[in-house]
């Protein structure tokens, strides 16, 4: 009997070693460069664009962003058209954790060629904290970015005058989410300035108040960051009151907080969202906005089969197209379309957006030129054509918006290439971590959660700036 | 045959109807305290509170996509609606190459278990039975070497990983798995070979059986149910882990493992909870099969060893 036990023993453990022999031996010839590929003449795509970087064969690029499924599979398919040119190989990588882990792979020393920075205030973080990492923007993604987009969005990509990061993709955040369907039948008109809108919305007050219905809804949960549409409904609003110089002077708190003139901006941004008989459509009472995500926040625009929505406009950015259930018609004449957040007058006509950037990590010649790929019109055309539902633009003068398919990207790409409206960066995107990522969403939160006062709102973001 | 059956028939030489009448009072009391009916109903609300999160992830995986996203899964219940297609997405999707993540999983969980059961064992073996010294001060070292959070070791190591050049290999998880582990392995198994009887390995001695004799055909086949609950804690602990494979494997195709992929599943804007909760039951089923398949080693190896220490 021991005997048997014995030899069985030993068989199991001989019969593990071996095993772990064996993966041992798989895992250390596990290359994480799947090879050279590519072959150079790319069949009948037309190369000529791209004969500029030369021949890239057997090099691999790696790509590391916060963009996962399912957004991520046009991204690698726009890249088709630069590796079937060029042979190099892009090999693209993202993560939810990305804006961790990317500062975990640079302190160890293992960082991406190319990252997709989400916001400008971590880029100025790398480029302080890690100034060796980072590699300054190579000579033909220079030349790209001046000639394709507008300088503002150099000047979000670059820290202390040096140009880092080009753009990338691009969102509209003035928008107003409304039904089509739903105006027409009740003869609304989209407004053109701040007044139209009040009268709208009190008039929607006035038709359909008594059936339980609002003008507005609206949600700021999301997770961590729960209130940061409320933020943008504000610094949308200093866009408007306070104008463009102002705005700039409040990323950098020559503005203070509890400035004036943020104030005023901050009781507009009351008039609705604190404003009881105009939301919470078909969410609840005010405070409810704190307890929806931002996701759900818009859904009560879509009615039921037969029956009028409990909502009937809900602010917020061009990335929302996502979340209409599938089957919904997003179009001018559709089920939902957005319409531009008016200005106090139809005359002034600023845009609220956000961004990624395009920063290297190593400076050879196939991250150089895949970089410049990347800030060229090739790029963010194959990029559109390689998004067949929508839901992505870029601020690339050399994006054709004929090959957006969706209506609300076209016009968010005629908003962007407008260069008579002022176009500024997400606010709270450029402050400092501990005020745009962290007090300016919690005091929001609390405005609207708690009934916080205007002043003791303001007045805290303001102490809690570094 | 086994340790566990010869230590009940041991004959210390007392009266034997008292011991065992102790015993069976002391068995008796237990048995009416656990079996109370305030105990039972407070065991039975903690399992019903416990289980109810992982209840209605089922629920909601088995829901279609539009009833998730508009109402909760405890409307189930009044409206109840049934679609495999969630299953059928994440097994068979195109995008969420669940096949490839699965391998990694097992490829990265086996060796982190075999490494540091190894290397436990054979240092196990030292610590208990081969007097060497500095032996107290070296095996107080490695028992306080559990207090050490990993986090702080991360970036130190991946640092050292990337030097070395293992970066983008399995061999970085795989080693940090076994740093990891060692600490509690040597100290657990530490313990179960203490437990052997002096007089059994001193007649193996007598027999003229060598430290590499007695170690094979004295300790192993005594310390399988304690092999087989550590094994089983720590295959738990790595098929499970999500911190350790995504700072040391990334996100990268080759050698991520299933959690790494399963956080990603809902989405660059979370809106894809259909996929997530149908993810999370297909990376379920092979840790709840190696633990019903060896449960009966479970509790019985780990109170043995954590106790009598």
């Amino acid at each position: 009997m021991t005997s048997v036990r014995r030899r069985r023993v030993f068989a199991a453990a001989a019969t593990g070693a071996a095993l772990a022999l064996v993966l041992t031996a798989c895992g250390g010839n596990d290359d994480p460069e799947p090879g050279a590929t590519g072959d150079g003449d790319g069949g009948d795509a037309d190369c000529a664009a791209y004969e500029q970087y030369g021949d890239l064969s057997g090099k691999t690029v790696t790509v590391y962003t916060s963009i996962v499924s399912p957004e991520d599979q046009p991204h690698i398919d726009s890249y088709k058209p630069f590796e079937e040119c060029t042979g190099a190989t892009i090999s693209y990588e993202g993560s939810k954790e990305f804006e961790a882990q990317l500062l975990v792979r640079l302190e160890a020393g293992s960082a991406p060629d190319i990252a997709y920075i989400p916001q400008p205030g971590l880029l100025q973080t790398i480029v302080q904290d890690y100034p060796d990492t980072i590699v300054p923007a190579s000579e033909g993604t220079s030349a790209n970015v001046d000639e394709f987009f507008s300088p503002s969005w150099k000047t979000y990509g670059s820290v202390d005058g040096t140009f880092y990061a080009a753009p990338l993709g691009a969102n509209v955040k003035s928008f107003v989410w409304y039904s089509p369907k739903q105006f027409e039948a009740n003869g609304y008109d989209i407004p053109e300035t701040w007044d139209d809108l009040i009268a709208l919305s009190d008039k929607i007050v006035a038709d359909h108040g008594a059936d339980g219905a609002k003008p507005w809804c609206a949600g700021i949960g999301s997770g961590d960051a729960t209130g940061w549409p409320a933020t943008d409904w504000l610094e949308d609003m200093v866009l408007r009151t306070a104008g463009g110089d102002v705005y700039d002077k409040w990323i950098t708190n020559d503005v203070k907080f509890n400035d004036p003139q943020i104030a005023t901006a901050l009781e507009k941004v009351g008039e609705i969202l604190r404003n009881p008989d105009y939301v919470n459509g078909g969410l609840g009472d005010v405070s409810s906005i704190a307890a929806t995500t931002f996701q759900d926040g818009g859904l009560p625009i879509l009615a039921e089969d037969g029956k009028d929505p409990l909502c009937y406009m809900h602010r917020q950015a061009s990335f929302y197209a996502a979340n209409w259930p599938a089957g919904t018609n997003v179009a001018e004449d559709g089920d939902v379309f957005a319409f531009y957040f008016p200005g106090l007058d139809a005359g002034t006509r600023p845009v609220l957006g956000g961004g990624e950037f395009v920063a290297a990590f190593s400076d050879r010649p196939e991250v150089a030129a895949f970089q410049a790929f990347l800030a060229s019109p090739e790029w963010a055309n194959a990029k559109a054509v390689s998004t067949p539902n929508g839901g992505w633009v870029s601020a690339n003068s050399g994006l054709d918006p004929k090959n957006l398919v969706s209506p609300i990207d076209q016009l968010s790409a005629t908003i962007l290439g407008d260069t008579t409206q002022e176009f500024r960066f997400d606010a709270s995107d450029l402050m400092p971590a501990a005020v745009g990522a962290g007090s300016f969403w919690t005091q929001m939160t609390a405005w609207i959660a708690e009934g916080k006062s205007d002043a003791d709102v303001l007045d805290a973001i303001q102490a809690s700036w570094p | 045959m086994s340790a566990v059956s010869s230590e009940l028939t041991i004959d210390d030489g007392t009266p034997k109807g008292s011991a065992i009448d102790r015993l069976d009072a002391r068995a008796a009391k237990a048995r009416r305290g656990l079996g109370s009916v305030g105990a039972s109903s407070i065991a039975i609300v903690l399992a019903i509170l416990w289980t109810i999160p992982t209840f209605g992830l089922l629920i909601t995986s088995i829901r279609p996509q539009a009833d998730i996203q508009t109402s909760g899964w405890w409307t189930w219940f009044s409206s109840p609606s049934f679609t495999s297609e969630n299953y059928h997405e994440v097994l068979t999707g195109s995008t969420t190459n669940f096949s490839t993540f699965f391998v990694n999983s097992f490829v990265i969980t086996i060796p982190s278990v075999l490494i540091p059961i190894t290397l436990a064992l054979l240092a196990a073996y030292a610590f208990a039975w081969i007097p060497f010294k500095g032996r107290e001060i070296l095996f107080v070292a490695v028992f306080a070497l559990q207090v050490v959070p990993l986090q702080i070791a991360l970036i130190p190591l991946l640092t050292q990983y990337v030097r070395w050049g293992l970066n983008g290999t399995f061999w970085t998880v795989w080693l940090s798995h076994t740093i990891f582990a060692l600490p509690l392995a040597i100290f657990l198994l530490h313990n179960f070979m203490k437990d052997v009887p002096r007089s059994l390995v001193e007649a193996a001695r007598v027999d003229g059986a060598g430290h590499v004799r007695i170690f094979f055909t004295v300790m192993l086949p005594l310390l399988v149910p304690a092999i087989a609950s550590f094994a089983i804690f720590q295959f738990l602990w790595v098929w499970n882990d999500l911190l350790v494979a995504l700072t040391f494997a990334g996100g990268s195709k080759n050698v991520a493992p299933l959690t790494v992929r399963l956080a990603e599943l809902a989405g660059t804007r979370d809106d894809q909870w259909h996929l997530l909760s149908a993810g999370a039951f297909v990376a379920m089923v092979v840790p709840v099969i190696v633990f019903l398949a060896l449960q009966r080693y479970f509790v019985r190896g780990l109170l043995a060893g954590s106790v009598k220490g």
